[in-house]
């Protein structure tokens, strides 16, 4: 079963209401849920009023940095008279999350709705889904309900006969992590290899094709035609001030009932662990769940008393991140856990900057070392200053990104990096 | 022409496909090429968007794409044949070269390393008859370790062609593979 489990907690269920029901994949099933009426409602608003709701209802960004998405359209420029475009990211590929492709697979037509408001609220006449190669089997799923789209005229020109128009091409990744950074996903689309670039210029100065563009996450687009049913106040009802609404949820790793839930944000990251999802499978203690993706930092299982926002993430030491903790139990071999992070990162570094190029290779070797028992004191050193160093020094952030798990699990669980150590001493003395 | 296909969708046809057609010449020099590259073309603004999509299109067809491939991708968009290679050796999807009818791809990757990922592939490895990146001798497998799939909650995850096996065990390997090669 990978539709949401349905649980105890929280019944919010605002973009997984649908997922499992098979006529919601298709367009006639769709309408007959209300679908396109949002977008009706959409194009009779002016651009300004959709941001302006999207504004006030507080709605983050869902691909992990949580940057308000009504700000991010604000900063489209108005009436400057070039094409601008809408590249909505479907390149799902944090190790941990896992909740895209459910929207893709079941609700096809809700992203499309969502991509046409948002494309209506920054002046987008195209759209472009990147969706990762490995995806195909939700890439079929979404490529007829396209081709549903544009044949009914939901899609192309005169949409509803309302004399809006908007194209909408879906577009396939080859495999490329970093294609899932928003500049590293334009250079992409663009027929590039996905190397991201630096800011300025920001993607709405210049972005896909040198033109105005704005980059969100699938599970944001999907979030937006509730929004624009209901309202802000409507969405705000749920979670905090500065984190509203609800996450899906992408539980991994040592889990009795792993999977994607559904939760207003704000629950407390060990009721998802052990209410929603029973604990570990072993029944051991949790010795660390790494909470937001493998690009967060990893909490012991004595910090898993804190609040699920943004906020509170960070209050905790971590980060939201997607919301797709990985669970490790007692037994859980921490190095060897963290080597299989950091080589992931080693593998997906694009190359262009120096720290993050060898840096990522660096750690991996150490680590390795240190697995094997060969390891000594002064590895510590050297981890930490490439810690030191692969921070915010690079283009992207992928070098940041395997310093949080690194860095805290030779935090938090020194004693088993040295307990390797050691036993390398006692067996070469 | 083989099937219709929406102009939008053109440039996310699955192409990593079990079964192949015996192409023998160049890639787009088919009816069924010259048409997909002008329908990817009306959807960007520029040539060179459509890299991908035609690359991906000569795998769909050759089951990899070979030097010739590029040459000739290069050729119908304005591109060196040296920036091509660039692009598709950037890339882990393409196949470089050719591969077995089942391409299987184990993750590995952190939520498919605390669910037994590893013995998954080395499982795969052996029932396949193969070492990692080769093709078995019967043309039927070529096993990968691949990184993350993004299906977590379903771990190990693998993927064999275009198809996603999910929540596999060392112990559900045997079956796999005789069932794929019974396909």
């Amino acid at each position: 079963m990978s539709f949401p489990h349905r649980h105890e907690l929280e019944t919010t269920t605002l973009l997984s209401r649908h997922q499992g029901d098979e006529a919601a994949r298709t367009l006639s099933g769709w309408l007959a849920l209300g679908g396109y009426e949002r977008l009706r409602t959409a194009i009779g608003m002016e651009p300004d009023e959709i941001t302006g709701v999207v504004k006030d209802s507080g709605l983050r960004g869902r691909g992990g940095a949580g940057f308000p998405t009504g700000l991010k359209w604000s900063f489209m420029p108005k009436g400057d008279g070039r094409p601008h475009y809408l590249c909505c990211n479907a390149d799902e590929s944090e190790p941990g999350a896992f909740k895209d492709r459910e929207i893709l697979r079941w609700t096809p037509h809700l992203l499309i709705e969502g991509c046409l408001i948002a494309a209506r609220a920054i002046g987008a006449a195209h759209v472009y889904i990147y969706i990762r190669g490995e995806f195909f089997p939700y890439t079929r799923i979404l490529n007829r309900a396209v081709t549903e789209a544009y044949d009914d005229g939901y899609l192309g020109e005169d949409i509803m006969g309302l004399g809006w128009s908007c194209d909408l091409t879906v577009h396939n990744g080859a495999g490329a992590y970093i294609a899932g950074e928003e500049t590293g996903l334009m250079n992409s689309l663009m027929g590039n290899r996905a190397e991201p670039w630096s800011k300025p210029p920001f993607p709405a100065q210049a972005g896909v094709f040198g033109m105005p563009t704005t980059v969100n996450n699938v599970e944001t687009l999907a979030t937006v035609p509730g929004i624009i049913e209901h309202g802000a106040e409507w969405y705000k009802q749920w979670g905090s001030e500065k984190s509203p609404g609800t996450k899906l949820w992408c539980c991994s790793g040592h889990l009795v009932k792993p999977g994607n839930y559904e939760l207003a944000l704000g629950v407390p990251l060990r009721d998802i662990i052990f209410e929603l999802c029973g604990g570990t499978p072993s029944g051991k203690r949790v010795k660390a769940v790494i909470p937001g993706g493998s690009s967060t930092a990893l909490l012991t299982g004595d910090e898993l008393d804190c609040v699920t926002t943004y906020e509170g993430m960070q209050e905790a030491g971590s980060s939201l991140g997607t919301a797709s903790p990985i669970v490790m139990d007692e037994d859980t071999d921490i190095v060897a856990a963290v080597r299989r992070i950091a080589q992931f990162y080693a593998h997906e570094s694009c190359g262009q900057c120096v720290q993050c190029r060898e840096g990522t290779q660096w750690i991996v070797r150490i680590l390795e070392r240190i697995e094997a028992g060969d390891g000594e004191l002064r590895d510590f050193d050297t981890l930490y200053e490439l810690c030191e160093q692969m921070t915010g020094r690079t283009i992207c952030v992928l070098a940041d990104s395997v310093v949080f798990p690194l860095r805290s699990s030779l935090d938090k669980f020194r004693s088993e990096f040295e307990a390797r150590m050691t036993r390398s001493a006692v067996a070469t003395g | 022409m083989s099937r219709q296909i929406h102009p939008a969708v053109s440039g996310a046809q699955p192409f990593q496909r079990a079964e192949r057609d015996q192409i023998e010449g160049p890639i787009l020099g088919t009816d069924e090429g010259r048409e997909r590259l002008e329908m990817v073309l009306s959807r960007y603004p520029d040539r060179r968007a459509a890299l991908l999509p035609m690359l991906g299109f000569a795998q769909e067809k050759r089951g990899w794409i070979s030097p010739a491939d590029m040459v000739e991708v290069a050729g119908a968009l304005d591109l060196t044949p040296a920036y091509v290679h660039s692009v598709a050796t950037f890339y882990t999807m393409y196949n470089k070269h050719p591969v077995g009818r089942h391409l299987v791809q184990v993750c590995t990757n952190i939520s498919c390393h605390l669910n037994r990922g590893e013995e998954v592939l080395e499982r795969f490895l052996a029932e396949a008859g193969t070492r990692q990146g080769e093709m078995s001798t019967d043309g039927e497998f070529t096993v990968i370790e691949a990184e993350c799939l993004g299906a977590c909650g379903f771990a190990t995850v693998v993927q064999v062609n275009d198809e996603y096996f999910e929540n596999v065990t060392p112990d559900r390997v045997p079956d796999i593979v005789e069932e794929l090669r019974a396909r």
